[in-house]
């Protein structure tokens, strides 16, 4: 009995989870240039109860616009920690899946699932508005489905993700 | 008799709770809709505060921190009942006005008191910027409620209703009063142009950047509280409070309507542009007011 309702206890939260996701307004690359007709008027991702807010503390869910150099990275993760679970996370662009334009540079890293987990990946350069919408779309049916849990295997295989970061960060 | 007043008790809150929520709701479906966008859903202020309250980790910077937002809530509660709702008058008998308007600091010295823990410099911004605020649009406030109070020859606020029954509202024979009351608590709510106390793009949310998670929920439950409190004190003094709840309710609606199409449409104020602005015209209406009232 005390089980069946733990159950019902996270059906709730995940859905209410899937209609209020809060996003962090960190812009890491070019990417973030599909985000303001996204916001505003033409897509309205309001209608889905996505809205930009400004802290890590107060926010659900962490776009990877882009590109992100290694200087970069260590701002990331600290905003990642720095965010209450449960925490998201969209790699937004071919950067975030293989370096995109950027696959030989020594300052850029290349894959972001080998130092945060990544819950939603979005391919293209750029992404249009519609593409980043369909992503959040997938998002809500991950969470939905219970099956949303980067921040789970974050604390799961801490050792993996810290020995990475040390690797590019020193 | 008990039974009533117990009900009041319980009651009087909830719906205070409601209606600000409703505000809530109107304001984040009418913006929208002025900036041409479709919006939210209609209860996305509930899915927000539930989803808040569900957080599965909660961060506290100390007990203080912790002790804030409930310290907010519990002051905003104790002001709902210090405010005559649409004929209940539930302690608004024993109190006058002037001890009323220190009740209704609590809530956002509470906040201040919780945010200062966190010893973030943004919230330190933020709280010196709410306190800036308050000291600029109390002057013309206080002025005001002199004269309302010099006016009735009275200080308790079931007294000031009484004597506007029938339509003698306070706004047709003090409509300088009106004015000045008008724009004090739309500073007051912090609307735009006057949003400098959380303005997301200079001091990130001010005092609320360390907060997340369930504490964060009980701000945003202490926000319908704080809307409620304001324009139900502007209702009361000027607008002849109510007889019953729909009456108050469809005057609050209307008081809080306006105010959303004069949020829409302003940038922000700097906050010493701010408090200059309060100490130059409302103040200075407030004053021609006063010596209205006192040579009539």
């Amino acid at each position: 009995m005390e089980k069946m309702t733990e159950e019902q206890v996270r059906t709730i939260a995940n859905m209410l989870r899937k209609r209020s996701l809060w996003m962090i307004h960190y812009c890491t690359g070019c990417g973030a240039m599909e985000l303001p007709p996204t916001m505003t008027s033409r897509y309205d991702m309001e209608r889905f109860g996505m809205s930009p807010y400004v802290t890590p503390r107060q926010c659900d869910i962490l776009l990877v616009t882009g590109y992100l150099n290694v200087k970069t990275l260590r701002r990331l993760i600290t905003v990642y920690e720095q965010m209450l679970d449960p925490k998201y996370v969209i790699g937004f662009g071919s950067c975030t899946l293989n370096g995109g334009v950027y696959w030989d540079s020594y300052a850029v890293i290349k894959r972001l699932d080998r130092y945060i987990p990544v819950d939603v990946y979005i391919a293209g350069c750029m992404p249009r508005p519609e593409a980043v919408m369909s992503a959040f779309k997938h998002l809500m049916e991950l969470i939905d489905s219970g099956k949303a849990n980067g921040y789970k295997l974050y604390k799961k295989n801490l050792a993996y993700y810290k020995e990475n970061q040390r690797k590019v960060l020193g | 008799m008990v039974i009533e007043k117990v009900l009041m008790a319980v009651g009087a809150p909830l719906i205070a709770f409601a209606i600000g929520l409703s505000f809530i709701m109107l304001k984040r479906k009418v913006v929208p809709r002025i900036q041409r966008r479709y919006g939210p859903p209609v209860i996305q202020p509930i899915y927000d505060v539930l989803k808040l309250l569900l957080k599965e980790e909660n961060i506290s910077h100390g007990i203080i921190f912790s002790l804030g937002p409930i310290i907010a809530v519990a002051g905003s509660i104790l002001a709902v009942f210090f405010i005559p709702m649409g004929g209940w008058n539930m302690l608004s008998g024993s109190a006058d006005l002037i001890a009323l308007l220190y009740i209704m600091a609590i809530g956002s010295l509470g906040m201040a008191l919780g945010a200062g823990d966190s010893a973030n410099p943004n919230a330190s911004i933020g709280i010196s910027r709410a306190l800036t605020l308050m000291f600029g649009y109390d002057l013309p406030l206080v002025i005001i409620v002199i004269s309302v109070a010099l006016y009735y020859n009275t200080t308790s606020l079931p007294d000031i209703i009484a004597a506007q029954a029938h339509g003698n509202w306070t706004a047709w024979a003090l409509p300088l009063a009106a004015i000045v009351g008008f724009i004090v608590v739309y500073g007051a709510l912090g609307e735009h142009p006057f949003d400098i106390i959380t303005a997301p793009h200079e001091v990130a949310t001010g005092p609320m950047v360390e907060y997340g998670g369930k504490h964060l929920g009980l701000l945003m439950i202490n926000h319908a509280f704080h809307i409620y409190l304001e324009i139900a004190l502007f209702v009361d003094l000027f607008l002849g409070g109510g007889s019953n709840l729909l009456e108050f309710y469809v005057k609050m609606f209307v008081v809080f309507f306006i105010m959303i199409f004069f949020d829409s449409v302003f940038p922000r104020f700097r906050i010493d542009d701010a408090v200059r602005f309060y100490w130059k015209w409302p103040a200075i209406i407030a004053l021609v007011n006063l010596v209205i009232v006192l040579v009539r």
